[in-house]
């Protein structure tokens, strides 16, 4: 069986030229980047020319790149090295888990946290910011993109509610990174969180852009990496590979073929997947519909269905999506990003994303375009009772 | 019936030995498998409250159970599924369980899995993922016999492992779509098969107790759920009499006994006391001797019929009262529209609303009911 895979914001395949970039730094060209001796400055040089390709994505100095181990330690860093108890945090309830899980762990240490609402459409409203601003207010942080809808943020206007406040404004850009501009100094963002596996470099490897005077506790004390804001021996090759993949995602976004390849191909292809389904099936939405989404996106909602058992019926047939967030057994559980925005548990339960790469073709779209549409008609055909037949 | 159905089989795997083994016979026959986990219940959902463990180990739907039965999969070469069914679990076994036992009824949250989580939704599952059957680590046999044209529900090789009694409720088109690999083996043959196919839980433990109720204690689990549910355990303190109305002591609430039960009344006497009777209007418990607590009848009702289409008729059957009783010779007859009385040869102990009463022609499960 050809496997489909259409899940691209839980992870990204390596591009070649990445594993290419990094293969000598896994064998012969190895070193600890700290190193006085020729091994370690050749690490050294390669870490700092990768450092210079993120700052290039982003439009920041190099010195303002902290390498980190992905998405999920940049979030923490942000937020557990700014706040101080007593202090206020306005975020919003559809972030990453990371970010939400950590802001409910600073509420336990005394830190008063604000979890704004979004619209239906799954956009926080940067009225609701500047209206939850108290006089304690030190941390906005909210996402660029969701990672589950795909719906952009408000983060230029969020930026400037911080900037006029003098609080500082992360955000995670985990689901933004590769697939749209970034440019720190127009966001007005002093923390910007990013992963390396959701745009083809390898898991493991992560960046929090720090603002120049940013004064911020490292989570990690053992050595003065990374000037001292993320201790532990640099993941070379990792690094290697997060650099060359910025490299590449920049000269796409710059040359104006996003995602790589001319028209933004990867927007065809989402667009082409979602009218599609729309078409062939019957009481189906976007989830998002009407707001600006990432292009590689989409959250479907099919009524009158549990979307875990057609993500399990779908990666039966070959086509491997996702819904809800895992728990730690691995079931689904279902959305908080859908549930704020309203919908009701059936409805979160029932919608499916869609999450392509430019590595998708055409091709795997009309193949979706069957699948889909067969395996929710046998998923209604045998819609469980509600009621069992005893007891 | 049945010789149209497809090679792909769901196994429902809980990470025991039983389940792992039917994925591991099944591989070897050539079947299309998909392994399905139901995670029923959150082991941690109620830690923290009085008397809940904090740490529960080696319990079903826990997170080890669940990595011990990916690890099957895995080592098989199978695709392997957690389907989230908390919901329809504390809505369909958890609630009842304690509305029952808060009634002063003694429910058996085992059959209730069964009839609405274990084969009514995981059939439709298996089916909805392109599985036309099941497979499932029961210890219980099941063939069509042309004959009657029905399919039939027998007791396994290994009598001591015999979980018919929990599957009275199977309908003729769950017991068509469900394969019991085990039902021709004893335990000891099953862990050998297990071992032979490398898989490391050979050697596990079997699991005994209500899986949701970690340590088997069901008051303190009761008492926890409904803390964190908001809701108050009513009232039900009342007193404690003998069969001729004397009133000998008085208890904290009926949900604190079972029929037959002989120990933690909070009363002495002479000669030892059971409880004989649960009036949950009243509150009254009644207790009386030994000799006393016996009963010549036993009626159930939510009646299903397994081996015969309709109760016509007498029958000589014998009777299944609860999970360890021998099972008992009695003359069976509806005793209403859906109500059949089984009058035993020999009086028996602790006839139990609550619980199944399940009817056998020798090795075959005739029916059964709940006991009202």
């Amino acid at each position: 069986m050809r496997r489909i895979y259409m899940d691209a914001n839980a992870t990204t395949p390596l591009l070649p030229e990445v594993l290419e970039a990094m293969r000598p730094w896994l064998l012969e060209s190895f070193g600890n980047a700290s190193s006085i001796h020729q091994h370690g400055q050749q690490a050294r040089a390669a870490v700092e020319h990768a450092r210079e390709n993120v700052a290039r994505l982003i439009n920041c100095r190099e010195s303002e790149i902290v390498f980190t181990s992905g998405g999920t330690e940049s979030d923490n860093m942000a937020l557990f090295g700014l706040v101080k108890p007593g202090d206020h945090v306005i975020t919003s309830s559809i972030e990453h888990h990371a970010v939400l899980h950590a802001a409910e762990r600073l509420q336990e240490r005394g830190v008063v946290v604000t979890f704004l609402p979004v619209s239906s459409e799954g956009r926080v409203d940067p009225d609701d910011v500047r209206r939850a601003l108290r006089p304690n207010t030190t941390l906005i942080s909210v996402m660029m993109a969701n990672n589950e809808t795909g719906v952009i943020q408000p983060v230029k206007e969020i930026g400037q509610i911080a900037q006029d406040a003098d609080i500082w404004f992360h955000t995670d850009a985990v689901q933004a990174a590769g697939k749209l501009p970034i440019d720190v100094k127009a966001i007005g963002c002093d923390l910007l969180s990013i992963s390396g596996h959701k745009m083809h470099a390898p898991q493991g490897t992560g960046v929090l852009y720090v603002r120049r005077g940013t004064r911020i506790e490292p989570l990690f004390y053992g050595g003065a990496h990374e000037r001292q804001r993320r201790a532990g021996t640099e993941n070379v090759a990792g690094i290697v590979g997060l650099g060359k993949a910025a490299e590449i995602a920049d000269d796409a976004l710059r040359d104006g073929t996003m995602d790589g390849t001319a028209g933004s191909q990867v927007a065809a292809l989402r667009d082409r997947l979602e009218q599609g389904i729309l078409a062939r099936v019957e009481d189906c939405a976007v989830n998002g519909a009407g707001v600006p989404r990432v292009p590689n996106t989409t959250n479907l909602r099919f009524d009158n269905l549990e979307g875990e058992a057609l993500v399990i019926a779908l990666d039966l047939k070959g086509l491997a999506v996702s819904g809800g967030s895992a728990c730690m057994s691995g079931a689904t559980e279902p959305s908080h990003v859908l549930t704020a925005m309203g919908l009701v548990s059936t409805s979160a339960r029932a919608s499916l994303r869609f999450s392509l790469t430019k590595l998708n073709s055409e091709k795997e779209v009309d193949a979706a375009l069957e699948l889909v549409p067969a395996a929710v008609r046998r998923l209604r055909e045998l819609a469980p009772v509600n009621a069992g037949t005893l007891g | 019936m049945g010789e149209s159905y497809n090679n792909t089989i769901a196994i429902a795997m809980s990470g025991g030995v039983d389940s792992s083994t039917v994925a591991a016979m099944l591989k070897d026959e050539g079947y299309d498998l998909v392994g399905l986990t139901l995670q029923l219940w959150n082991q941690r959902r109620l830690a923290g409250h009085e008397g809940m463990p904090e740490q529960v180990q080696g319990r079903c739907c826990s997170i080890d159970d669940v990595y011990d039965a990916r690890r099957v999969a895995e080592t098989l070469g199978i695709p392997y599924y957690v389907v989230n069914e908390q919901e329809r679990f504390e809505r369909d076994v958890v609630r009842p369980f304690v509305s029952e036992y808060l009634a002063g009824r003694t429910p058996i949250p085992c059959s209730l899995c069964n009839n609405h989580l274990k084969f009514d939704q995981l059939l439709v599952r298996a089916r909805q993922i392109g599985a036309d059957r099941i497979a499932t680590g029961h210890y219980a046999r099941n063939e069509y016999d042309p004959v009657r044209n029905r399919w039939i529900l027998k007791r396994p090789a290994d009598l001591s492992k015999d979980q018919t009694y929990f599957l009275f409720g199977l309908t003729q088109e769950q017991l068509s779509r469900t394969l019991f690999p085990l039902g021709s083996y004893q335990k000891p043959q099953v862990r050998e098969i297990a071992a032979q196919h490398g898989l490391a839980l050979a050697t596990k433990p079997d699991s005994q107790e209500i899986c949701f109720i970690p340590g088997g204690d069901y008051k303190q689990f009761i008492d926890a759920y409904l803390e964190e549910q908001g809701e108050l355990i009513p009232d039900t303190a009342g007193e404690l009499v003998t069969t001729s109305g004397e009133v000998i002591g008085h208890h904290s609430g009926i949900h604190n006994f079972t029929i037959g039960q002989r120990k933690g009344l909070g009363v002495s006497s002479p000669n030892p006391l059971y409880v004989l009777q649960i009036d949950n209007a009243a509150h009254r418990v009644t207790v009386g001797s030994g000799a006393e607590a016996t009963a010549k009848t036993v009626c159930a009702r939510q009646l299903n019929w397994i081996s015969i289409p309709e109760l016509a008729g007498e029958m000589r059957v014998r009777v299944k009262i609860r999970h360890r009783h021998e099972p008992a010779w009695a003359m069976l007859r509806m005793s209403g529209a859906d109500e059949v009385e089984a009058r035993f040869d020999e009086p028996q102990r602790a006839v139990t609303p609550g619980q199944a009463a399940v009817f056998f022609d020798e090795d075959e499960v005739i029916g059964g009911g709940w006991i009202v």
